[in-house]
């Protein structure tokens, strides 16, 4: 477990904002906010309750040639990144949480029980970018096909590694 | 992966045997290959027969990614797979194992739908659980169409990016290359012209056209109206010929790029216009007759796939789906992007969440969609179609002749690009299947960091289970085409 302290108490009026986001004229800030992995899921739950309805996107980033983000103080940067996208239709807001996670233990709290909207995101997360999401009802492949070596997204999979054949295909007969 | 690949092609059963005996469960089963569990003797015909049958289900097996029977399901997964989707009160719960039990598993079976299926509308893979007719459990298995285009994203250009954006959802292509060039340009900060605004407005609205017509020709084609088929495509082709003119190509444009559009609207646009929006409105009143009021396409349509808007916001579905529910969410009024706050157009809500409130409002839609683009064509602003920012549009073409540093920098955009400052951002826009958006990660160099397309298709597939359960495996086919998946967006 990493030791990053959380930046936010789970309330989601505390949502920290970054001025120097940018961000399109004429549109809605984005509310961003860093919770710490302990403290992602209830944040998510807490936002769920404050009105939010919608986990519109899930996805990963690895910042592995890219250490050097911009991040508010007291945020530990990690290999990895987990970002989620809320809506609010009825204030017509959105807010994005990122999580930090570690190389060491890639595992984050699964959100399927407070958005189950986010079961193919986060197996496609898991698939593309290896994080595990923990108390995910059926976390497995789901772009990739079953047997695949690896999780491409990666910045340190190899292109062109891996000789292009699918299942262990006959060759020409 | 264990099996000796080398060996293959030597048309050797053995072989395959024992690879595939050493694969699936690690243990050498040719010992007891001589006996079935009877323990009567196999003559040599049906050992090959079972040896073919092996190896055929582990080449084509995509293991714990398929429906499997109940008894080896997690009750967590068997829940999302008959469809259960919003939660009990707090302290209720409902044991996923005593739903279907007056079914015992000798009554069911899983078949198998697609990746082939002719109404899959692509590669999309369904396992079905059958009790006769009715469909009990659903999971789509998608993939076959993954061409790792994130991972693409991040080698490509922002200049060159949009060419790969816009084969995602290949029926809507303007809309990914909108919200890839919104997105760079929302790092860049850059400041669009309005006459550019307004191209990719009326563009991106006769693009809505041509995929909600395609989908209407689809549509009608599974349903069994194979005039609808006819007519969809005949009209749509109009637009596509609008386009062919205007970008040069039916479809894959690559017409909306960072900075503005690639060449300003041909003459007599606004003649080609008229022509489209006047006979496509005419059309789609002979729709209605052919459809609307058709009591066997009512019958095939009404009451078929419900959904209620708690269970389409709990899945997150946006678009067409989300509206047929009731609730009026549209991101072209409700977060306006470009200019749609300029526009006087109303949101096409169903209230009853099943197929004939989804079409319904994607035929309503078209014809929202005309009354914009004929909105778009009266306020059309005269000016530039591109911004005049040197570091993001190349030099005119006219300038490369006569000046060195026009063709240095004019080669500079297209090998090296332009680089876009450091930072993350998440746009989303209104495409014709639901919220398109675009997560794009920049590290201060000329190729997106990360670039991640929240696609439509993708998150609306989630839907099957609940819609499919307890109906027809007829209706299923009705309930696919209604959900409108693209695959190349589903699997990208």
């Amino acid at each position: 477990m990493s030791e990053t302290t959380p930046t936010t108490a789970p309330a989601p009026s505390s949502g920290e904002v970054l001025p120097e986001v940018p961000r399109l004229p004429d549109r809605l800030v984005d509310q961003l906010a860093f919770p710490s992995r302990d403290t992602y899921h209830r944040m998510v739950a807490a936002f769920r309750a404050a009105g939010f309805e919608m986990c519109a996107d899930l996805c990963a980033v690895d910042y592995l040639t890219h250490p050097g983000r911009t991040l508010p103080e007291g945020v530990n940067p990690e290999r990895f990144e987990v970002v989620v996208n809320l809506l609010s239709l009825s204030v017509r807001q959105r807010v994005r949480i990122r999580v930090q996670v570690p190389e060491s233990d890639p595992a984050v709290e699964s959100l399927f029980d407070v958005y189950p909207g986010t079961e193919a995101m986060e197996r496609e997360a898991y698939d593309l970018m290896g994080i595990v999401f923990t108390r995910h009802p059926d976390l497995t492949r789901i772009l990739m096909p079953e047997d695949w070596e690896g999780h491409p997204l990666r910045k340190d999979y190899g292109v062109g590694r891996v000789p292009v054949q699918f299942k262990e295909a006959p060759g020409p007969r | 992966m264990t099996g000796p690949t080398d060996d293959r092609g030597n048309g050797d059963n053995r072989d395959v045997t024992d690879r595939d005996a050493t694969d699936r469960d690690g243990t050498d089963r040719n010992a007891a290959d001589s006996e079935d569990e009877l323990g009567l003797e196999r003559t040599e015909r049906e050992h090959r027969e079972a040896d073919e049958h092996r190896y055929f289900v582990a080449e084509t097996s995509e293991g714990a990614q398929e429906l499997r029977p109940r008894r080896t399901t997690a009750a967590g997964e068997l829940r999302s797979e008959v469809g259960a989707v919003l939660r009990l009160p707090e302290g209720g719960y409902i044991d996923p194992a005593d739903i279907d039990v007056e079914r015992r598993e000798d009554q069911t079976m899983i078949i198998n739908m697609g990746p082939q299926h002719p109404s899959t509308h692509g590669v999309l893979r369904l396992m079905l659980e059958l009790d006769g007719e009715t469909v009990l459990r659903t999971k789509p298995v998608i993939g076959y169409l993954h061409t790792g285009m994130e991972k693409t994203g991040e080698e490509l250009t922002y200049v060159q990016g949009a060419t790969n954006t816009t084969r995602m959802d290949y029926l809507s292509p303007l809309h990914n290359e909108l919200v890839f060039s919104l997105a760079t340009e929302a790092l860049l900060g850059v400041e669009l012209p309005a006459r550019a605004t307004w191209i990719r407005m009326l563009m991106c609205e006769l693009n809505r056209i041509s995929s909600h017509l395609l989908w209407m020709a689809t549509n009608g084609l599974d349903l069994g109206s194979t005039s609808m088929m006819i007519y969809g495509f005949r009209e749509r082709e109009m637009v596509l010929a609008f386009f062919d003119k205007t970008t040069g190509q039916r479809m894959n444009h690559n017409y909306i790029r960072p900075g503005g559009v690639a060449a300003d609207l041909p003459d007599g646009w606004e003649e080609d216009i008229d022509i489209i929006c006047e006979t496509i409105l005419a059309r789609s009143y002979e729709y209605d007759e052919l459809l609307t009021g058709q009591p066997i396409f009512r019958d095939r349509t009404e009451a078929v796939g419900n959904l209620t808007a708690e269970e389409a916001l709990a899945l997150s579905m946006t678009g067409p789906i989300l509206r047929s529910t009731g609730v009026p969410w549209d991101l072209r009024r409700t977060m306006p992007y470009l200019a749609y706050d300029k526009l006087d157009f109303d949101v096409i809500v169903g209230s009853y969440g099943d197929n004939f409130d989804r079409y319904s409002v994607r035929l309503n839609e078209i014809r929202e969609s005309i009354k914009m683009v004929r909105q778009i064509a009266e306020m059309m602003p005269p000016g530039d179609y591109r911004v005049q920012d040197r570091k993001v549009t190349p030099p005119p073409r006219a300038r490369i002749d006569e000046s060195m540093e026009a063709l240095i920098h004019h080669f500079k955009i297209f090998t090296e690009g332009f680089r876009v400052p450091e930072g993350e951002v998440y746009v989303a826009i209104e495409s014709p299947r639901g919220e398109l958006g675009c997560y794009m990660v920049s590290d201060g160099t000329s190729k997106p960091y990360r670039l991640h397309i929240r696609a439509p298709s993708f998150v609306n597939l989630q839907a099957l289970p609940l819609l499919l359960r307890g109906g027809l495996i007829a209706d299923a086919v009705a309930v696919i085409s209604s959900v409108d998946p693209i695959m190349g967006e589903v699997d990208r």
